[in-house]
């Protein structure tokens, strides 16, 4: 295989100050897979941002077929047979699989559409890549794994020859993951080359053919799979050596502190449906499933912001309360799913996000005025005691990097500000902790603190959810492990009486009907 | 050509982004008083000087930035908070109205009530006025997803055809020899003038107390953080636990309200009575100003001096070197344009293929 297909010469990217890639030379040979592994921030994106237009290269060429490919057109990478797929779809829900395929892929000046040629095109391309999908089927009506199926279809359909899948397994079951593996593989069979983007290790390994690492924008190492390990991948990754988070399990499981009974929601893109679950003091309790099937909703519930329109929540024998500060006073942590949209105001400074939740209590206001000095000397609390790198409590909070923000977000939900003056007790733990995906899209070092943090506030008598798409993490940290499937919520069982099949079937669906009951 | 992110502001851009937005804004007008045949230096010579060079025209400056300053801060309180009130206009129509239908004379006589009494009833109730108008179309976006620029600028057409309807109607001056225009307002409401013989009226300090309460408001109180935080991530906001429908109503009370005083103190300060043309657009005039002095409280106070220094000091520019006074509009435009492109770039880098 020395069909060299595309090939990246010196490729340099800074965004002012932050070297983004530096001199990266690669190569993709035909019919092979490169994984792109690295963590977040080391350039994964911006290469292939620059590789197929969005962004133009500071320096450096890409040749695609021996030709050159002209900078910053995404339209001229198309042309040269380059693909996408990327994390989030590109689909409308609205329309049918075959009008996605062929949007954007017939001339506007055309009286009307072929669509018996394209649906023989589409039928053929589905055959030679052994890709089976209804072409009529609306794509609101798929599943997440046939979604992406119809996204790989909408290249192929294009006649791509290089493939670029962006972190394609986060959001599919184990089974759906090794189909589509099954899937690339076929394709490579044909000739095509692809590139796999990814930061699990495990799964680079078992599908790509050779990896690339990158690390603060620099390509550290390429590394043929048969030869490497997982444990030489984290090191190249992060840069030193890297253990593997441990299971530790709980010590001593209290009371109950958080009750659900039959919990639903109004129905809206996410609900839940008679939902039941008991939190106790010291456990983490771990909720693995597909996102979209109930857990954003579950979090809000206990967010506090969404209602619910049957059944009852009671946290510490009392019924939930519905405003989120009277949650915080009560001493509920709330980590969101998303640091950025809903876990901080990006524009305001990070002393201001970090007293929000708690800015209607007397600590930090009085009579509707801001204590101003309560708050910042809170905030540089925070930002010390959780190494908030990145700026002062004046920054705004949008220019701290994902890892800095989510220790932000940890610092706040569970530093209580009692705690300033007494630093013994464990008093001012949080009750309850909702953390919503709290290590997604953070690197190794800060998942390995987000972790230990999440541990240690159990050990201290907290009672923690934890919803994760992560089944790794979801089997690490989990005490106990319950499922969530179209709303409905499995029995939460040890974490040991799981295995990754067992919850990969129940993630599909295949146990609900039983634990509805 | 494409913008890309900047990562880094660098202090460059900054300072360089407002000199070349004022840069801009000379340019451009130069261009158009050079095709006016008028001698461009002299042209701007005399319009700062029609805008500040004298006590007269300072005066006559600052008692056009009066109700500038007002709605301009009704735009920035609402900007603030992502509630785009484009019914400035209407809210201080109503304002105006709200203030003659309690302070006016009528049928020669007013309200019985002290003057002093009367005077703060008159402002509250067109503040309050205003307030409600707003108060609407700001329900309707936090409950229903109803698009506030839409109702908001389709209520000032209905409002001044109310306005139209009071004057031909029940408020019409019987003495005003059959033009549309209300009862004057009693004497003793009337605003005192801060320099004699000169318009300049005490209203001037009311606007300024009101522009650092507002600042005030915003940077030291609860409500202003949620103001703030609401504008800026609407679900952030609510995730932290900020009241989402009732800070949205406390903005649209606000911002309602300031609208609201400045057609009363127009009304108590310059005009003594409401006719259909009181207001040359003040209340889009203060969304220009909002933006031009990027939604600070403090700003808008500098920014309404500008405006309303161009549109004075072209008047009188016009009458000597013959350059239509449409200029102070293409200058206030040109400057907006200019300070909006100068942010963006500050932001963004722009890239040439």
């Amino acid at each position: 295989m020395t069909d060299r297909v595309l090939s990246l010469s010196n490729i340099s990217k800074r965004f002012g100050n932050l070297v983004a890639n530096d001199a990266i030379t690669l190569d993709l040979q035909a019919g092979e897979i490169l994984a792109l592994l690295g963590e977040n921030g080391a350039g994964k994106s911006t290469l292939v941002s620059i590789l197929f237009g969005h962004y133009t290269a500071d320096a450096g060429s890409i040749t695609v077929f021996g030709k050159p490919l002209a900078a910053g057109d995404p339209k001229a990478a198309l042309a040269a047979g380059i693909g996408m797929v990327h994390q989030h779809f590109t689909l409308a829900d609205n329309l049918s699989v075959l009008d996605n395929v062929m949007m954007g892929s017939e001339s506007l000046w055309q009286v009307h559409t072929r669509r018996a040629a394209a649906r023989d095109k589409l039928a053929q391309v589905a055959q030679r890549f052994g890709l089976t999908v209804d072409a009529d089927a609306l794509v609101a009506k798929l599943s997440v794994g046939e979604r992406q199926r119809v996204e790989i279809l909408k290249a192929l359909y294009r006649g791509v020859r290089i493939l670029i899948l962006d972190e394609p397994t986060a959001v599919l079951t184990p089974q759906e993951s090794e189909s589509l593996f099954a899937v690339l593989a076929h394709m490579v069979a044909q000739g095509l080359s692809i590139i796999f983007i990814s930061h699990k290790l495990a799964e680079v390994l078992r599908v790509s053919d050779r990896v690339a690492v990158l690390r603060a924008g620099k390509l550290v190492a390429q590394a043929d799979a048969r030869n490497t390990t997982q444990a030489q991948l984290a090191q190249w990754m992060v840069g030193h050596e890297v253990s593997p988070p441990q299971r530790r399990p709980s010590q001593r499981t209290g009371q109950a502190v958080c009750v659900l009974h039959q919990v639903s929601t109004a129905p809206a893109r996410e609900r839940l449906n008679g939902v039941s679950l008991t939190l106790h003091s010291g456990e983490i309790v771990a909720i693995a499933g597909i996102s979209g099937n109930g857990q954003a909703a579950l979090a809000e519930v206990l967010c506090g912001t969404r209602r619910i329109a049957a059944g009852r929540v009671e946290l510490m024998g009392q019924p939930l309360p519905h405003a989120p500060s009277q949650l915080v006073a009560l001493g509920v942590a709330r980590i969101p799913e998303d640091r950025h949209d809903v876990g901080l105001v990006g524009d305001l400074p990070v002393w201001e996000n970090a007293v929000s939740e708690r800015l209607r209590s007397p600590v930090f206001s009085r009579a509707f005025w801001v204590k101003r000095r309560a708050a910042q000397a809170y905030a540089k609390a925070v930002i010390a005691r959780f190494d908030v790198r990145g700026g002062g409590p004046a920054t705004p909070a949008r220019s701290l990097s994902g890892g800095n923000m989510q220790k932000l977000v940890l610092g706040r939900a569970l530093m209580h500000p009692a705690s300033l003056v007494d630093t013994e007790t464990h008093a001012f733990t949080p009750k309850l902790i909702v953390a919503h995906q709290p290590t997604w899209g953070l690197d190794i070092g800060a998942v390995a603190y987000v972790q230990a943090q999440l541990i240690a506030a159990r050990d201290a008598g907290a009672a923690v959810l934890l919803i994760s798409d992560d089944l790794d993490e979801v089997l690490t940290l989990g005490d106990r492990v319950a499922v969530m499937h179209g709303g409905h919520l499995g029995q939460a069982k040890p974490a040991l009486d799981w295995s990754r099949e067992s919850i990969g079937l129940a993630m599909a669906g295949a146990q609900d009907v039983a634990h509805a009951t | 050509m494409r913008l890309e992110k900047r990562q880094h502001s660098s202090p460059w851009a900054l300072v360089l982004a407002p000199i070349g937005a004022v840069a801009f804004t000379l340019l451009v007008s130069a261009l158009l008083v050079r095709w006016a045949g008028a001698p461009v230096g002299q042209t701007y010579a005399l319009l700062l000087q029609g805008a500040y060079g004298s006590v007269f025209a300072l005066s006559e400056t600052l008692t056009r930035a009066i109700p500038l300053m007002l709605t301009g801060l009704a735009a920035t309180v609402a900007f603030k908070a992502r509630l785009f009130n484009i019914g400035a206009e209407g809210q201080l129509y109503v304002g105006a109205l709200a203030a003659v239908a309690v302070g006016g004379m009528h049928d020669g006589t007013g309200l019985p009530l002290p003057p002093m009494l009367l005077f703060v009833l008159m402002m509250l109730s067109a503040a309050l006025a205003g307030a409600l108008l707003l108060l609407g179309p700001a329900l309707m976006k936090a409950r229903l997803g109803v698009d506030e620029v839409v109702t908001t600028l389709l209520l000032n057409f209905i409002v001044l055809l109310l306005v139209s309807l009071m004057l031909d109607g029940p408020m019409k001056d019987p003495t005003a020899m059959g033009w549309p225009q209300s009862v004057a307002l009693m004497g003793e409401l009337e605003l005192t003038k801060l320099i004699p013989q000169t318009r300049v009226h005490t209203g001037l300090l009311l606007a300024l107390s009101l522009a650092v309460a507002l600042w005030a408001l915003m940077k030291f109180t609860v409500l202003g953080f949620d103001i703030r935080a609401l504008g800026a991530n609407p679900r952030a906001a609510a995730f932290s636990g900020v009241p989402v429908t009732r800070t949205m109503v406390a903005v649209a009370l606000l911002s309602g309200a300031l609208a609201g005083l400045a057609g009363a103190i127009e009304v108590a300060g310059r005009t003594s009575y409401l006719t259909l043309d009181m207001s040359p657009g003040y209340g889009y005039s203060g969304i220009v100003i909002a933006m031009l002095a990027a939604l600070h409280p403090l700003a808008v106070v500098v920014a309404s001096v500008f405006v309303a220094g161009m549109l004075v000091g072209a008047d009188s520019m016009s009458r000597a070197v013959g350059v239509p006074t449409f200029i102070a509009d293409v200058i206030v435009a040109a400057s907006l344009i200019s300070v909006l492109v100068a942010t963006l770039l500050t932001q963004y880098r722009v890239r040439w293929k």
